[in-house]
């Protein structure tokens, strides 16, 4: 679906890259299976964009059950079939299951789908040969490969959506036992399954990339270019390829027990369980076991996110402000600090699982440590921007936009991160919120920033730019309407994940607020179409 | 018929939209402001990122001043006391950090926007500053931190001999509440002894649970400590009392606990908020499947003497449910018969 958008026209641009390409190309070689790193990350790009859209499509589903729980969605029946129940009288209802599934899949397929492989996809393979000299990546056909496990498990991921059980829905984290028991509910049947082996051929895709971009940073890089003089964006794609290898084989092998657990009756996970009227034969297994391992991806993932962003975002505000980076080798040592910080801190999503306290503690402090170096990265684009000469192109806004809303997100993984606070906050709207701002928003701003920058690079023709602004100013102030007031639901305690609240007296306020969310939501997704006319409108008719 | 028009509608608005587009820009291609690197929206963008800055923080300082009542629910527990002061420490500091990084970023984004008689400044490093603000950042934190270990110790230390043993057991997608008896002490449990009658399979050859009794409500004393002891039948669950500050996840095959003590009964609760209706409640907040919305359980906050009246008129689930007199042991019927207060 992705590559036929991709006929384009490509102007002659690039030779030096082009000269051993001179055999005769089809156009399955050219556009399809190509191991041209620059077609690759146009790939990876045009599928990460469509994901993106299925994904916001959710969110806006789900957002108006939040906001308006008691309107008629009886309206949604011609796409969502049998999702949606119809009552005695005509009204039409969110299916409790379905509304999970939707949660599920939102922050599956915009972690992974839309944020890892569409950003580090994209703008990895598309900018570390041409920025360090290379001709292509160290090994075309691994790149290809690549993407074709990441294509296999897009599609497997997306059969999922229609299966009639529907599609995993125990939050994106598939937390075990729920994940691992049919009997639980119905996205833990085939839906489950099929996650799983989406997730599977998504991490192959993954470590092909990444051993790739660490083996072409490391041994192609032309004359001169040191590590010291290597472009801050090739050093956050270098740092996040290293921590994508460390760490998504422990998914692999996390995914792989869970796969044991639910298809070969083993017990990694399971223990003393009675269900469904029986009790299960599993014994001795742990079930924050899987949430160590989940975890020890999970929270590098948020870097694996964060970090690609943060490089665009470093040359876009440095080219646009007419200054060099301020504290290039401060910014290196910085990402590098995140980088090994961001293996030492992942029991901080577990503070109330029944860790031991005192591992609670010790991630507390490990964990609030990350400040430091992001608070460095944040002042140095402060003093980037001091006495510039700033250029506002919507690549500009869009890298602003990013360091305010890593501010804002970041500021409140301050009380997150303290295990005594995140008592009351764990698991509310607050920590929607905090990872909304901070690594959704920013990581989707980054990726915006890039688009806009190098587009002429990629397609040979620019953006319009009033569409630009306009496309910016509506996400930015979207994203504020829709994340910030969160902050506010999230201390009062409301808890995520919940189809309504109407159950509860403690979280029967904040409707008007919810609404609110809702509408703002659901027109910063609108806007986001402003920008799927110009990017296509402009790959054709651009000037 | 409506749905069509709807259609048409959405259609031709788009399509003037796209119109005006294409139009805007061949007048631009005439008047040849292509051409021009920096256009006067330099000037407008600029412009809106101080309107941001202004009316952002204007927003955000109205509704945190408005609304702090409805959004800070109240406490009702001693170390809730604690973890809401270090919240509002940590908002205060970090508050503080927000407003002047957002204040700089706006302002230096607006003040230098682009001029064509302006030069960028070469300044491309400076040791001291970033000692500065990693050193600075660093007290800050070290200060957090060690508070948060203060607190999180205190929360998480072992519980008084003496504290009131309560089970929470977790299943889809309700909560059931056992307490410990007069003995205060709770039975053993198995999870294959789960039946339809006993639900959270009591090990009726432990002589600690013939008085346990179950109630409908999680009842605690005030000014008492309470041990929650938590378990789940099925899949994760997590016990959240939002009045008490009061998190815990409940796993099948790896018992949770969490002490605390509450400080405000219901009804002073009650009339501190003029809310006759008013309970504290426990929700759960780890997904545990469709119902996970719905495991709402009553929490009633009861003076000293209520509590212990209230305890004294339990009957003990043995007592409701004699049959299960058979699983006893032969040399504890007796124990058993007395303790669990069975009429004979």
């Amino acid at each position: 679906m992705a590559t036929d958008n991709v006929t384009v026209h490509e102007p002659e641009h690039d030779h030096d890259h082009d000269h051993d390409h001179e055999h005769h190309e089809t156009f399955i070689t050219k556009y399809i299976f190509t191991i041209d790193h620059k077609m690759i990350a146009k790939q990876f790009l045009i599928t990460g964009l469509v994901w993106a859209l299925i994904g916001g499509a959710m969110s806006a589903i789900f957002r108006l059950q939040l906001g308006f729980p008691d309107a008629d969605m009886s309206w949604l029946q011609p796409i969502l079939g049998k999702w949606i129940n119809i009552n005695e009288a005509g009204v039409g209802s969110l299916d409790q299951g379905f509304y999970l599934a939707l949660v599920t899949m939102h922050g599956t397929i915009m972690v992974f789908f839309v944020l890892t492989a569409g950003l580090s996809g994209t703008f990895s393979n598309f900018l570390i040969p041409l920025q360090i000299g290379a001709r292509d990546m160290a090994s075309g056909f691994m790149n290809m490969l690549s993407y074709w496990f990441f294509f296999v498990s897009s599609v497997i991921m997306f059969i999922s959506l229609f299966i009639e059980t529907g599609p995993a829905s125990g939050g994106w984290v598939v937390y075990p036992p729920l994940s691992a028991l049919p009997q639980a509910m119905d996205g833990s049947k085939l839906g489950m399954t099929l996650w799983l082996v989406a997730m599977v051929f998504f991490i192959a895709s993954s470590l092909l990339g990444g051993i790739n971009y660490i083996t072409t940073v490391i041994n192609l890089r032309t004359k001169g270019m040191s590590f010291s003089r290597l472009p801050l964006t090739i050093w956050a794609f270098f740092l996040t390829a290293v921590i994508g290898v460390l760490s998504f084989p422990v998914l692999f092998a996390a995914a792989l027990l869970l796969v044991f657990d639910r298809s070969f009756g083993t017990s990694f996970y399971l223990d003393d369980i009675y269900i469904g009227g029986e009790a299960l034969a599993n014994d001795g297994g742990s079930p924050i076991l899987y949430q160590h391992l989940f975890w020890f991806l999970g929270h590098p993932e948020v870097y694996i996110v964060l970090l690609p962003a943060l490089g665009i975002t470093s040359e876009i505000i440095a080219t646009n402000s007419r200054k060099p980076i301020f504290g290039y080798k401060a910014m290196v040592l910085s990402m590098l600090g995140i980088t090994v910080l961001s293996f030492v801190v992942w029991a901080h999503h577990m503070f109330v699982s029944g860790l031991n306290p005192f591992l609670g503690s010790i991630f507390m402090f490990l964990t609030l440590i990350i400040a430091i170096p992001s608070a460095v990265k944040v002042f140095n684009y402060l003093t980037t921007l001091w006495k510039g000469n700033i250029v506002f192109t919507p690549a500009m806004l869009f890298s602003i936009g990013l360091v305010s809303v890593f501010i804002s997100g970041g500021i409140t993984g301050i009380f997150l991160g303290n295990s005594a606070i995140d008592i009351q906050l764990h698991d509310t709207y607050f920590v929607v919120a905090h990872f909304h701002l901070v690594m959704g928003s920013a990581s989707f701003f980054g990726m915006m920033a890039g688009v806009y920058h190098w587009f002429p690079k990629m397609y040979g023709r620019m953006m319009d730019a009033k569409l630009g602004y306009i496309h910016f100013w509506f996400t930015f102030v979207g994203v504020y309407l829709v994340f910030f007031p969160m902050h506010y639901i999230g201390i009062a305690g409301f808890p995520r994940r919940y189809y309504s609240f109407t159950n509860f007296d403690a979280f029967s306020g904040f409707t008007d607020l919810n609404s609110f969310i809702s509408v703002a939501a659901i027109v910063t997704l609108i806007a986001q179409f402003v920008f799927v006319f110009n990017f296509f409108y402009s790959m054709f008719r651009g000037s | 018929m409506f749905g069509f028009y709807l259609l048409l509608a959405v259609f031709l608005v788009l399509a003037i939209l796209i119109l005006i587009f294409r139009v805007s820009r061949l007048i631009n291609v005439v008047k040849g402001s292509y051409e021009k690197r920096v256009t006067a929206s330099n000037k407008v963008n600029g412009m809106l990122m101080m309107a941001f800055l202004i009316v952002g923080f204007g927003l955000a300082f109205w509704y945190s001043w408005a609304f702090y009542d409805e959004y800070v629910p109240p406490i009702a527990s001693d170390h809730g006391e604690l973890t809401d002061k270090l919240f509002w420490r940590t908002m205060w500091i970090t508050g503080l950090v927000f407003f002047i990084t957002h204040v700089l970023l706006f302002y230096f984004a607006w003040k230098y926007r682009y001029r064509e008689d302006a030069k960028a400044l070469f300044y491309p490093e400076n040791n001291k500053l970033e000692m500065l603000w990693t050193g600075v950042p660093a007290v800050v934190l070290t200060w957090l931190v060690i508070s948060g270990w203060m607190a999180w110790d205190d929360i998480m230390a072992d519980p008084s001999q003496d504290a009131e043993q309560i089970e929470v057991f977790g299943y889809q997608f309700a909560w059931a509440i056992r307490y410990g008896g007069m003995d205060n002490d709770l039975g053993d449990y198995d999870y294959r002894l789960i039946d339809n009658t006993n639900n959270l399979g009591q090990d009726f050859s432990d002589r600690a649970g013939f008085d346990d009794f179950q109630y409908k409500d999680l009842v605690v004393p005030v000014g008492q400590e309470v041990i929650l002891k938590i378990r789940a039948r099925d899949v994760l669950h997590s016990v959240y009392i939002p009045h008490f500050r009061l998190k815990m996840d409940a796993m099948p095959g790896m018992p949770t606990q969490f002490k605390f003590t509450a400080n405000t009964t219901t009804d002073e609760m009650r009339e501190e908020l003029g809310d006759p209706e008013f309970n504290y409640e426990l929700a759960c907040t780890e997904v545990c499947g469709n119902g996970h919305f719905s495991m709402r359980k009553i929490v009633k906050v009861l003076s000293q003497e209520d509590y212990a009246k209230w305890k004294a008129e339990q009957k003990s689930w043995l007592s409701k449910n004699p049959s299960y007199m058979s699983q006893v042991p032969e040399n504890l019927k007796e124990l058993a018969v007395v303790s669990a207060g069975i009429d004979q």
